[in-house]
């Protein structure tokens, strides 16, 4: 009997396709189930962030755009920018401002890992937690509302100090929500993180070990499941996270291997008590008086020179680049996302997978399109 | 964890003065210039060196130097265990783009460097797949030059802008 001729198959994953989080087109090259090649196709969602800047005429106007690449994390982004360029410009922000940036920047972590984990179980097939997830969102929505106006895309830190000043019950509403999460971590474990079906299809997939995640630039809760320790709130400490007492969450392995699906899901899991820490300790040592508006440059003019600082945003270490050239606008502003980076480490874990597994692993990196193609 | 100076002073004695620049304002972190055809050994040799580490590049961008006629690289190194950082700069006539990739030093100059390529049109040789990355493969011109104009048609579409 004559052999049957065997080919690999071309399929592509996206643009328009619910797990790719986004418009993300990824070229899978199959052998029958197991992936040979992935290769990620991406720009679909390029708005010329960095060329839009260069046209601005204030360093302020750059801050709408920052909001709009990672879409879901507005603060961190607005936080990163306003740190670069506050250390371009020499100016030392009241503390008030910093207590308040903080807090909302660990309120918006808690709000984007939500969403990653809701989505996550949304790849994987369980429909609930992603509902689950979204009701403890809005109440972080709702703070961030009665702050600013807005639910999404805030403008609120402005290049140094704030936009608005926080309302009168703030304190209260922050605590509340301290008071009122906790339990609810502990229903995601039971819902879904210790869920048999969801380890089962988390747990040994898409290994990434560590040396491989730090040369191929890995950062946040990605490179912190491969079981690195290294968290630029500590090692590179920015604004006044020194004086905070967290731990670093890494992945141990505990299902599987260490730096699999299931590392990076629950060192999110994690990472949100961690934030609830730091925001319970900012609240009480924030102080009442000061004007957020104090600091803010009537006109930003920066010497000729260049910055570069990095924050770690809930994706991981987000950093700016930002050239001066002695005027009004900027010469040059470059982001370095981290989703970027891991969008580029997609083929490294997906090959030797099932093609079935390419999504809880796309799932897994939480990457935002928006930010990717910026 | 070491200064730049004192990292500036170790690679100058191993590469010669000629290879090798130091820059300093004043105001910012200070930064390396390093002649195209040495890059790639010093990167590896940062990265390889034991008190040195360099293990993780943070960033790679490239950028436009309009008045100088230049296209530069500047590339943000750090070592996640001995914790220091050092910022390297490379730079290239308008006319000659021409920088080695340093792809096989650090995975994560793959897709920056497509980047660069995409949006600056600096030519890195060596490259494993140097495509356009967030432009359509048969766009015309480089985004991020400050002397770029959009194509007025592409593929018979006008593009509006």
């Amino acid at each position: 009997m004559p052999e049957l001729r065997t080919e690999e198959m071309v399929i592509n994953m996206g643009p328009q396709h619910p797990s790719t989080h986004g418009v993300l087109r990824v070229e899978l090259v199959l052998d029958g189930e197991i992936v040979v090649d992935a290769i990620p196709h991406i720009g679909y969602l390029h708005r010329c962030f960095e060329k839009h800047s260069e046209s601005m005429n204030d360093y302020q106007q750059v801050i709408p755009y920052v909001d709009r690449m990672d879409y879901v994390a507005a603060i961190s982004n607005e936080l990163g920018y306003a740190i670069a360029m506050e250390r371009m410009l020499d100016i030392q922000v009241p503390e008030r401002v910093e207590y308040i940036r903080v807090i909302f920047a660990e309120l918006q972590r808690i709000a984007s890992h939500l969403l990653a984990l809701g989505t996550y179980g949304l790849d994987i097939g369980a429909f609930t937690p992603f509902l689950h997830c979204f009701r403890e969102r809005e109440r972080i929505l709702d703070i961030f509302e009665s702050t600013c106006g807005a639910r999404l895309l805030y403008n609120y830190i402005w290049v140094g100090g704030l936009s608005h000043d926080v309302p009168d019950n703030f304190k209260n509403k922050v605590r509340d929500f301290i008071k009122y999460f906790p339990p609810k971590i502990k229903g995601y474990n039971d819902l879904l993180s210790y869920n048999k079906i969801f380890i089962d299809r988390t747990a040994d997939v898409g290994v990434l070990p560590a040396d491989v995640a730090v040369n191929c630039g890995a950062s946040g809760p990605v490179l912190r499941g491969s079981g690195v320790e290294w968290d630029l709130r500590r090692h590179d400490p920015y604004s006044i996270y020194d004086r905070f007492d967290f731990d670093i969450v890494v992945g141990k392995g505990e299902m599987g291997t260490v730096g699999d699906c299931w590392d990076r899901y629950i060192v999110r899991v994690r990472e949100m008590e961690q934030s609830l820490r730091i925001i319970e300790q900012a609240v009480e040592q924030m102080p009442d008086e000061g004007d957020v508006k104090e600091a803010i440059p009537k006109r930003i003019r920066p010497d000729a020179g260049e910055v570069y600082a990095r924050t770690e945003t809930p994706r991981g270490d987000l950093g700016y680049y930002i050239i001066s050239d002695g005027s009004m606008s900027p010469y040059r502003v470059k982001a370095r996302s981290p989703c970027f980076v891991h969008t580029g480490l997609i083929p490294t874990i997906s090959r030797g997978a099932m093609v079935a597994d390419v999504v809880a692993i796309i799932g897994s990196v939480d990457i935002v399109l928006g930010e990717v193609d910026r | 964890m070491k200064a730049p100076e004192e990292i500036y002073a170790i690679l100058k004695e191993r590469f010669g003065e000629e290879k090798i620049e130091f820059k300093e304002d004043g105001k910012v972190v200070p930064w390396i210039i390093v002649t195209p055809d040495a890059i790639r050994d010093v990167t590896k040799f940062l990265r390889d060196d034991d008190d040195l580490d360099f293990d993780y590049l943070m960033c790679l961008s490239g950028v436009h130097y309009q008045k100088e006629n230049t296209l530069g690289v500047t590339y943000h190194i750090n070592s996640t265990r001995k914790k220091h950082s050092l910022t390297l700069k490379c730079i290239v006539p308008e006319d000659n783009p021409h920088v080695p990739s340093i792809e096989s030093v650090w995975k994560t100059a793959n897709w920056h460097e497509r980047e660069a390529y995409d949006m600056v049109g600096i030519m890195f040789d060596g490259h494993p797949d140097l495509r356009r990355i967030l432009c359509p493969d048969d766009w015309d011109g480089y985004p991020l030059r400050k002397d770029y104009k959009v194509q007025e048609y592409y593929r018979g579409m006008k593009v509006p802008y």
